[in-house]
């Protein structure tokens, strides 16, 4: 079982990352690049055990700093 | 007055911690991070600066899930005090003894060079050394010192006077330029600027040696 969880900066934090980018982006020429976010992947392979609710317990505790980061959850392959 | 500084892989400001807190009077000792018990009668745990566990995942993040850093949380429950410097200031916000976080500056650039700060309070254990108002110089080295907290919590450290440290020239940008934070108890300081590396006039810097002179005066009262 594998779970893929994308942590991202909640929105209205500044993200100086996304914002180099936004800059890279337009400087090589590429137009209408409105706003950039970068944020994390990380995949977990998974007993067939392993609970919602335990990963939700890794994300809160671990996985994201939900002061200044949002996540979300995707099961499946 | 004995005090445990705490020892991660990629720590690297410990030894520094160590040398301000013994000439500031304290007995010290190093503590490494699988520990699971910190040293009895207890008075002080430093969280020294460094890459604790290479940043990985976030600067901190690692470090707050070792086992002495659950010793380190029942430290400050238990009302014990605690000073984190820059990869110990993140390590406090991620173990919650202090709020907010900090992120990647600004400039998206690692900061190296000496900063100016405003003492903001003199009514801490850390600070009472310091004239409140008082400019100061103390280095700074990092790449995470940008503070954020939500609007409540930016609040309540304002009207509660726990910001105890302001940059004169806000360098990372911090919210309020904020480069330190005590905790409600006033007992737990993080900070961004290196007062260890100000503390002997032969590294060129002695402003931060009221900071240890305030820890040791408050803890010998204690």
């Amino acid at each position: 079982m594998r779970a893929t969880v994308t942590v991202s900066l909640k929105s209205g934090v500044l993200d100086p990352q996304g914002e180099a980018i936004k800059g890279a982006l337009g400087s090589m020429g590429f137009e209408g690049v409105e706003g950039v976010r970068q944020g994390k992947v990380i995949e977990l392979d998974l007993a067939e055990n392993v609970t919602e609710a335990q990963i939700t317990e890794m994300c809160e505790k671990l996985l994201a700093n939900t002061v200044i980061e949002s996540y979300r959850v995707d099961m499946g392959a | 007055m004995k005090a445990a500084v705490l020892v991660f892989p990629g720590s690297n400001c410990d030894r520094d911690m160590a040398v301000a807190l013994d000439a500031a009077g304290m007995d010290v000792s190093m503590v490494w991070h699988k520990d699971s018990a910190l040293p009895d009668g207890l008075d002080l745990v430093a969280v020294p600066g460094g890459f604790s566990f290479g940043d990985y995942l976030r600067c901190g993040a690692i470090a707050a899930q070792s086992p002495i850093c659950r010793e380190l949380a029942a430290h400050v429950a238990r009302g014990g005090y605690a000073l984190g410097v820059c990869n110990g200031f993140q390590v406090l916000t991620e173990t919650g003894a202090l709020p907010g976080a900090l992120l990647l500056n600004a400039s998206t650039k690692f900061i190296c060079k000496t900063a100016r700060l405003t003492v903001e309070t003199a009514a801490s254990a850390f600070t009472a050394c310091y004239q409140a108002g008082a400019q100061i110089d103390i280095p700074i080295a990092h790449h995470e010192g940008n503070y954020r907290i939500d609007d409540e919590g930016l609040k309540a450290l304002q009207e509660e006077e726990r910001i105890a440290f302001r940059y004169v020239e806000n360098p990372n940008g911090a919210m309020d330029d904020i480069a330190g934070v005590l905790s409600e108890n006033r007992r737990v300081l993080g900070m961004m600027p290196h007062p260890e590396r100000a503390a002997d006039a032969a590294l060129g810097l002695t402003d931060g040696a009221p900071l240890f002179a305030s820890l040791t005066e408050a803890l010998v009262a204690a």
